[in-house]
């Protein structure tokens, strides 16, 4: 077999077309010639021999027709006709063709630009060597959720376990970045030297950390972004070796990451240094706090379940060598999982579902092409029949018209990539801020490679069904087919297409609807304080990082007066944990009513270290006892304020005030004094509007064990919360110049910012809904009015028997809602079906909500009539006279 | 409607379309060697036969026919069109040579000819039938 044969004599056939033809002519003008020569040898006259030997050979057009076909090109050739035939057809159709392409432009678009979404989570490994390798290991919480592990676990797992080549522990840091132009709150992560040999990533310039650096008082060294690089520092080259200012202190930067290197455990972060903790037997330092992230890299030819089933077995045996506290005493175990699972699990059902929802959508958009394409065959039922009965086979036939929906979908496609563009910037424009991965959003090649796919196979699918109705049609009657207004074929396939249609745009619609509804259920959610006229933005004492907390609380406290010192200002107040903010810092509490002195049995509440004005500015309401005062500073009793669902929860039925407990490091140790529950306040949603009844107890400032670094201050205003922030900030400055204020915002903003994820998803799904909606009314329509062209003539026959308009307006309008109701009915079957999915995304309404689906179905038969209406009019305004005499 | 070409007499009864201008294409072609019916052990043995054939000196293409006709006393007739697509595949897989060659009257006729491929593959291909046909001989003798 030579294929560079093949090659040239295919490719001289069709670029020297008549050359190549010639010679196959002569070839076969030659054999006809040698039989006529045989016939005269034999005695025939020439004009004879001519007239047999041309018999004998048979038609030589044939012949030539049989050699031609049997060569690749022919294939080619026939496939470059079909294409301009195709192409041709459809210029002569520019509605038609203008209608089908935009549709399917707005199918594969969408399926496009989701798609591009959910690869970067759900298919693709992460961006590390042999990602399916790495796995996480955390610690149980109280109820049963993984929580973060301590550096002590850290410390015991990797010396103990033998299944991980390397492991790792990551702590979050935000160092405020001093010293050059202004003060800027990075995001970081302290880690432990063999962080980056887990992920398998080593520094593009410079080194790596290695253990000596990870020694407590060791080197202060750092290792940078290449964005942080560019952005603050003049290029990768220009920060190596250099002395930056990180909280106060001169780091070396001794490495800097390359470009493009996704950080998936905390995507923003641009600077790491080593964590330097050390061994710590006394269990009261940060390295036994619950606050670390571990990861680890299997060992080669340890599979995870092996490496579960280690660290299992580690759990539940402690040794001497490494002591382990009450609250890390591993006694449940471990968890562990993939990484790549754990840093998708909380937003994969909403990403399954915009996936289903999407191909809802393209499924809609196929149906309505199909329903037009059979729409065009039924008109060119003469043309397959002339070319049937010229020779053409059904493979032949059906070959040609799979071209034409093919060349129709590649231009769809074309098209919808420029939608899937608009749709990529959308997504990354409006995704949530917990969505893992929106880096690795775009279209890349994976992307193209599906939308080529799907196009190809829409183009299939579509032109399926047309083109095996045209095929099959029957020779005869096509042919002497006169009028193309008798009714049409294909009567039962349209109209089973356009009641999927409408079921599936039925089942976008409902989903639509009870998420708009979550929503509307979730943020009537009291959040237990009043957001209005309120300002919120955090403050760091950075330069006084290393000075001692008295330093730190003085720094605050003139804060504070300055603030309140701000014209317009109401009141203004520090806080350790805002709620809804993203802040999650919970703790201890032991109650000295409780029975055993297991701290496990402890409460784990979120703690608020507030000055006294806190209540008044967030206007959360007493409800027993007092607030906390100026007068509750250090040296005098410690006063504790729970919140409702707390004092509930440890105190059934009994009066909370002048109950003693312990908080925080305090819980379990004997030595320290009780402190007392002076007041009992209103629940604050924490975490989400969705997630309530937490445990919370305030503590005043100067009480804690110690004054925290970074507080959110809180102001009340007047007027405008947002007018007042630039006067804030230079109140705050006016203190120390060098404090970095982040996360800025109003706290209406940051209550509504809290919904982002559903808030996303319904975005999504009314985006999908609407086109559904208008894709199935054109659909209905589309039908109806291609069934009223075909039976202009019997509707003119009814009219000129009587029938008055209102009747045949009637017909029309009730076939054509007959078609919409039946929809609607399977449409709910799959609704109900389907809601199963977004299960996770709902909030206060259950899945069969009777007034949504009631109201989406009202929807969907109203648009339904108004698309039936229209045909309907045109047909009833028909003049039998005209319609009868056009024939 | 088709179009027709200039008429010739003896075309009035044959449908004549030209290519390029309607969409017809052919049905099968009819079965190249008169007897057998499956086509794939006819086209096998159509290559076989036309390699052989050339073993002996190069020929044209009716010449061919007409040498596998008269040697297998008349069992196997080749038809035109089949011959010559066989011809033009072997001529693609590199076991034929093709040249034009001028006859009398000025016209021009196509003169094959095996290649050392083309020999080396009809070592092959006699060899797997004498294998084959031995095998289906053994098969029938078996009852007896």
């Amino acid at each position: 077999m030579s294929l560079w044969r093949q090659m040239t004599r295919g490719l001289r056939v069709l670029v020297h077309r008549r050359a190549a033809d010639q010679d196959l002519a002569d070839e076969v003008t030659d054999f006809l010639n040698q039989l006529a020569a045989e016939h005269v040898a034999r005695g025939l006259s020439p004009a004879d021999a001519q007239r047999a030997a041309r018999l004998e050979l048979g038609s030589s057009t044939m012949v030539r027709e049989q050699v031609r076909s049997s060569g690749w090109e022919n294939a080619v050739g026939t496939l470059v006709a079909d294409l301009r035939f195709a192409a041709r057809r459809l210029r002569s159709n520019p509605g038609f063709t203008i209608v089908s392409v935009l549709t399917l432009a707005l199918g594969l678009g969408a399926v496009t630009a989701i798609f591009s979404a959910v690869n970067p989570i759900l298919f693709e490994p992460l961006p590390y060597p042999d990602a399916g390798r790495i796995l996480m290991v955390s610690d149980f919480g109280t109820d049963g959720a993984p929580v973060d592990v301590t550096f002590g676990t850290y410390r015991e797992l990797a010396a103990r376990s033998r299944s991980f080549s390397t492991m790792a522990a990551v702590d979050a840091w935000q160092p405020a970045l001093t010293g050059t132009a202004e003060p800027e709150r990075l995001t970081g992560q302290r880690v432990t030297a063999t962080y980056f040999r887990v992920l398998g990533v080593p520094p593009a310039l410079g080194r790596d950390f290695d253990a000596a650096d990870d020694q407590p008082h060791g080197p202060r060294v750092a290792i940078v972004s290449d964005g942080l690089a560019q952005r603050r520092f003049g290029g990768t080259r220009a920060v190596l070796g250099r002395q930056v200012t990180l909280d106060g202190d001169p780091y070396t930067v001794v490495g800097v990451m390359p470009r493009g290197f996704e950080n998936v455990l905390t995507p923003s972060a641009e600077v790491w240094a080593p964590r330097q903790y050390g061994a710590n037997t006394s269990f009261d330092g940060p390295e036994w706090g619950h606050h670390m992230r571990l990861v680890g890299r299997l060992a080669p030819d340890i599979t995870a379940d092996q490496a579960t089933r280690e660290l299992q077995a580690i759990a539940h045996t402690p040794v001497a060598e490494f002591p382990r506290p009450p609250w890390a005493n591993l006694d449940h175990g471990v968890i562990v999982h993939a990484l790549q699972a754990d840093v998708t699990a909380g937003v994969r059902p909403a990403l399954v579902a915009s996936l289903i929802a999407v191909l809802l959508v393209l499924a809609i958009a196929c149906v309505n092409v199909t329903n037009l394409l059979l729409a065009r065959g039924a008109q060119r039922r003469g043309e397959f029949a002339m070319r049937a009965a010229l020779g053409a086979g059904r493979r032949r036939l059906i070959s040609q018209l799979l071209t034409e929906s093919l060349l129709l979908a590649a231009l769809g496609g074309a098209l919808g990539l420029a939608v899937a563009d608009l749709g990529v910037r959308a997504l990354v424009a409006l995704s949530p801020p917990g969505l893992p991965r929106v880096n690795a959003i775009r279209l890349d090649a994976a992307v193209f490679l599906f939308a080529l796919g799907i196009t190809a196979f829409v183009g299939l699918v579509v032109g399926f069904v047309p083109a095996l109705s045209a095929s099959r049609s029957d020779l005869h009657a096509g042919l002497q087919q006169g009028s193309q207004r008798t009714a049409g074929g294909h009567r039962l396939t349209r109209n089973v297409l356009v009641v999927a249609e409408v079921a599936l745009a039925l089942v976008l619609l409902v989903s639509a609807g009870l998420l708009l509804r979550s929503l509307e259920r979730l943020f009537a959610v009291a959040p237990g304080l009043d957001p209005s006229h309120v300002v919120t933005m955090q403050v760091e004492a950075a330069s006084h990082l290393h000075d001692g907390d008295s330093t730190r609380f003085r720094f605050f406290a003139q804060t504070l007066d300055a603030v309140e010192r701000v014209p317009g200002v109401t009141a203004a107040a520090f806080t350790s944990q805002l709620p809804l903010s993203g802040d999650f810092d919970k703790y201890g509490v032991q109650l000295a009513s409780a029975p055993s002195d297991d701290p496990n049995a402890d409460y784990g509440a979120f703690r608020y270290m507030v000055t006294p004005a806190y209540f008044a500015v967030m206007r959360i309401p007493l409800r027993r006892g007092r607030l906390l005062t100026d007068f509750d500073r250090a040296g005098t009793v410690e006063a504790v304020l729970i919140n409702e669902s707390f004092a509930r929860r440890a105190f059934p039925g009994q009066d909370p005030i002048g109950q003693r407990v312990r908080v925080g490091p305090e819980a379990g140790r004997t030595d320290r004094p009780w402190d007392v529950i002076v007041g009992v306040v209103g629940d604050v949603k924490q975490a989400s509007l969705a997630i309530g009844d937490e445990n919370d107890f305030y503590v005043a400032s100067g009480q804690w064990a110690w004054v925290d670094n970074v507080q959110s201050l809180v102001v009340r205003t007047q007027g405008s919360a947002t007018a007042l922030i630039p006067a804030i900030k230079q109140a705050i400055w006016s203190v120390d110049r060098s404090s970095p204020i982040v996360r800025v915002a109003s706290m209406d903003a940051l209550v509504a910012a809290t919904a982002g994820q559903r808030r996303f998803a319904l975005t999504l799904f009314e985006a999908f809904a609407l086109a559904a909606l208008a894709l199935a009314a054109i659909g209905i329509y589309g039908v109806l009015a291609g069934g009223v062209t075909e039976r202009m003539r019997e509707i003119g026959v009814r009219a000129a028997l009587g029938a008055s308009r209102g009747a045949i307006l009637t017909l029309i309008v009730r076939q054509g809602m007959t078609l919409a109701v039946i929809g609607v009915l399977i449409g709910l079957g799959g609704a109900v079906l389907s809601t199963r999915s977004l299960a996770t995304l709902l909030f206060g309404i259950s899945r069969l909500d009777p007034i949504t689906y009631l109201g989406v179905i009202v929807l969907l038969l109203g648009v339904a009539a108004v698309a039936c209406w229209i045909p309907a009019r045109r047909a009833a305004a028909v003049d039998p006279i005209i319609t009868l005499r056009a024939e | 409607m088709p179009c027709r070409r200039g008429a010739r007499s003896a075309d009035r009864h044959i449908l004549t379309i030209k290519m390029r201008n309607c969409i017809v294409l052919p049905h099968h072609p009819p079965g190249a060697l008169v007897e057998e019916p499956n086509t794939d052990v006819i086209q096998g043995t159509l290559d076989l036969l036309i390699l052989k054939t050339l073993s002996l000196e190069p020929m044209h293409g009716y010449g061919i026919g007409r040498r596998v006709e008269q040697i297998s006393r008349g069992v196997f007739r080749i038809n035109a069109g089949s011959l010559l697509t066989a011809l033009q595949r072997l001529e693609r897989a590199g076991w034929l040579d093709a040249e034009w060659r001028q006859t009398e009257n000025a016209r021009r006729a196509r003169y094959y000819r095996l290649t050392r491929a083309g020999r080396k593959q009809l070592e092959v291909e006699s060899a797997d039938w004498k294998r084959r046909a031995s095998a289906v001989a053994r098969l029938l003798n078996a009852e007896g």
